[in-house]
């Protein structure tokens, strides 16, 4: 808590932990934004989120190795982790459409617990990152200095993101996605074969989810048991801005990086998780009793 | 999105119909038999055997309040958690002799846990379907990471517990019959609890919570109860397994989300949620599986479980109970449709 007192006495810094905070929340907000696209169409809450960003981590890490310059790599592992997409949908995703969401819940747990202990065995459980060779920023003498990487991170986010909504508003299959979350009865009536839609649609999440892998192993590091919180952030942000709504997700994106910014700050890197969990289960809380007023509650 | 049922549960019938007690009181004496025996019959797997008696109590709790009542808990181990710091602590803290400050922990332990559920219940609980499963994903992982940095606890390196006072082989069988009644009594617990009026109101709140308040249930107290009484039972399980596993770690012991918190939702499934004894048959086809991977599949079991668990999940929906009452009802229907083509 000795670090409050820091941030009292330098105000400046507090300027530094907000506009970092707003940085990684566009990380965060791109993953958030896949989970919220296979919510809103598949009606399927996918817990392995976290673990297709580890691996599309990983990706960028053994190219990074091989060779290949990491902002490279970000579109190859989104395109690896697009074609486990599109693998995992006809053996498992397939028969999740449809069914109670708790079972959804349940088997993408199942896959998650899969991928990180193949990551643990492929891998080992060691910490890995990438250097980005992207130059920083500073301002203000030094004291407030912004890591190039979390600024490419933020653009390459805004990009991917903006590409996206091109994606949906323009092209054949993209409107295929949009009429099929909005009735997927009416539309397989029209004539658009809404399996074909679920699957692209998973495979895009999971390129999505591959790319934000590539930043985050830029900005920090991965390893085999990091998925879980990338899950629950992206939940935490989707729950807080609703489904299909890009501008509130990058609103709840931002503000989550600049909470755990600032908690991280306060409280220490070890109480991060907890923290993170904790604002969770706050927030179920809170937006069930202002709903409970009016005898609703969070569906 | 339809929250507050449960598909692929079997609609609200009594837990204990009366034509199959006899049937039921059978079992119940065959089961308790092969477990006062075990010990004898296969002296060298005790422990396991113990273990196996802490899964099935892991699936009929968790069946309380996820099967009974809908309410899918992914943090129940919380509660467990509970148990195991504290008959811990008072085994080390308390200065009483051995066997006194186990059962004392013990007990204690469990009422700590239904005190957690109490305290966390009224909030926690107000939030329902797959919202709720979420927010009690996080409980066992909060719980982890503030014990690993409570130094009282034992932070990180954990807690040991005392040395059983006698040679290793009583150790391991008193523990053995220690879970044996633990499970046994949470059994009896929870059929005696299913046919009671709250245990309808408990399927009440699992069809449509609405409706079930609408009729006049207290609904909140009820789901309130429940989770105590399923929270009791696990924090009580908790002091003889830290002692029987003789160390504490806040991880992969007492909070293992990841584990435990894991397994007793699947081992309801795999059996059959929502029905008294597919937890137990659940229980028993998991723990059996668990141990062949680990000894068939060194190092790669727990890749092995992430895969057993999607197919559980995918393919058994309705468990083996599920399975037999779709056999059974096959059966019965061929008999009134005769009569409907005669009529």
């Amino acid at each position: 808590m000795s670090n409050l007192g820091v941030l009292v006495d330098a105000p400046i810094l507090i300027v530094q932990l907000v506009v970092s905070g707003i940085l990684v929340g566009a990380i965060f907000a791109l993953v958030a934004y896949g989970m919220a696209l296979v919510w809103g169409v598949m009606n399927i809450i996918n817990i392995a989120q976290g673990e297709f960003v580890m691996l599309g981590g990983y990706v960028v890490f053994y190219l990074d190795r091989a060779g290949v310059h990491p902002l490279l790599g970000i579109p190859i592992a989104a395109a690896a982790l697009a074609v486990l997409g599109a693998a995992l949908y006809p053996l498992v995703i397939r028969r999740l459409v449809d069914r109670d969401m708790f079972v959804s819940i349940l088997a993408t747990f199942g896959i998650s617990i899969l991928l990180q202990q193949l990551a643990d065995q492929l891998f080992s459980a060691d910490i890995r990152t990438v250097p980005s060779h992207v130059p920083g920023l500073s301002f203000d003498g030094g004291l407030i200095s912004i890591p190039g990487i979390k600024l490419a991170g933020f653009v390459a986010a805004l990009a991917v993101g903006g590409a996206l909504v091109l994606f949906l508003r323009h092209t054949r299959i993209g409107q295929a996605i949009r009429a099929t979350a909005q009735n997927a009865r009416a539309a397989r009536v029209l004539g658009i074969d809404t399996d074909r839609v679920y699957a692209t649609t998973f495979a895009l999440n999971c390129a999505i989810c591959g790319a934000a892998g590539g930043l985050v192993v830029m900005t920090w590091f991965v390893q085999p048991y990091l998925g879980l919180t990338y899950t629950l952030r992206s939940f935490m942000i989707v729950v807080a801005a609703g489904l299909g709504n890009l501008p509130g997700v990058i609103v709840a994106g931002s503000a989550l990086g600049v909470l755990e910014e600032g908690a991280g700050f306060v409280l220490g890197a070890e109480y991060q998780t907890a923290f993170i969990f904790l604002l969770l289960i706050a927030l179920l809380i809170g937006r069930n009793l202002m709903l409970a007023r009016q005898r609703k509650y969070l569906q | 999105m339809t929250t507050s049922t449960a598909p692929g549960v079997a609609p609200s019938t009594p837990a204990v119909a009366p034509p199959t007690r006899g049937r039921d009181i059978a079992l119940l004496v065959g089961l308790g038999a092969l477990g006062a025996l075990a010990p004898w019959i296969a002296p060298h797997i005790v422990t396991q055997a113990a273990f196996l008696w802490l899964m099935i109590l892991f699936a009929v709790t968790w069946d309380i309040n996820g099967g009974q009542m809908g309410y899918n808990s992914f943090g129940n181990v919380f509660f467990f958690g509970l148990g195991v710091y504290a008959c811990a602590l008072v085994q080390r803290d308390s200065g009483l002799a051995y066997y006194p400050a186990l059962f004392i922990g013990t007990a204690l332990g469990g009422l700590v846990a239904a005190l957690g559920a109490l305290v966390l219940g009224p909030a926690i609980l107000g939030i329902r379907g797959h919202y709720f499963a979420i927010a009690t994903l996080g409980l066992s992982i909060v719980a982890a990471d503030l014990a690993s940095a409570w130094e009282y606890v034992g932070a990180a390196s954990g807690m040991t517990v005392p040395v059983f006072p006698g040679p290793i082989t009583d150790r391991s069988r008193f523990f053995y019959y220690l879970l044996f009644a633990l499970a046994a009594i949470t059994f009896l617990a929870a059929r005696a609890l299913l046919s009671t009026r709250l245990g309808l109101a408990m399927n009440a709140i699992r069809d449509n919570e609405d409706k079930a308040e609408a009729m006049g249930l207290h609904t909140t107290r009820t789901k309130v109860f429940a989770w105590c009484v399923s929270a009791f039972f696990l924090g009580a399980a908790g002091g003889p397994v830290g002692n029987l596993v003789g160390f504490i770690d806040p991880r992969d012991l007492a909070f293992a989300g990841a584990t435990f918190g894991v397994w007793m939702v699947l081992m309801a499934v795999l059996g059959g949620k929502g029905t008294l004894w597919g937890p137990v048959i659940g229980a028993v086809i998991f723990h059996v599986t668990q141990e062949a991977f680990w000894t068939y599949l060194l190092g790669w079991q727990r890749v092995a479980m992430g895969v057993l668990i999607v197919v559980i999940v995918v393919f058994f929906p309705t468990g083996v109970a599920g399975w037999f009452a779709r056999m059974r009802r096959r059966n019965e229907a061929v008999a009134p449709t005769a009569v409907e083509s005669v009529r």
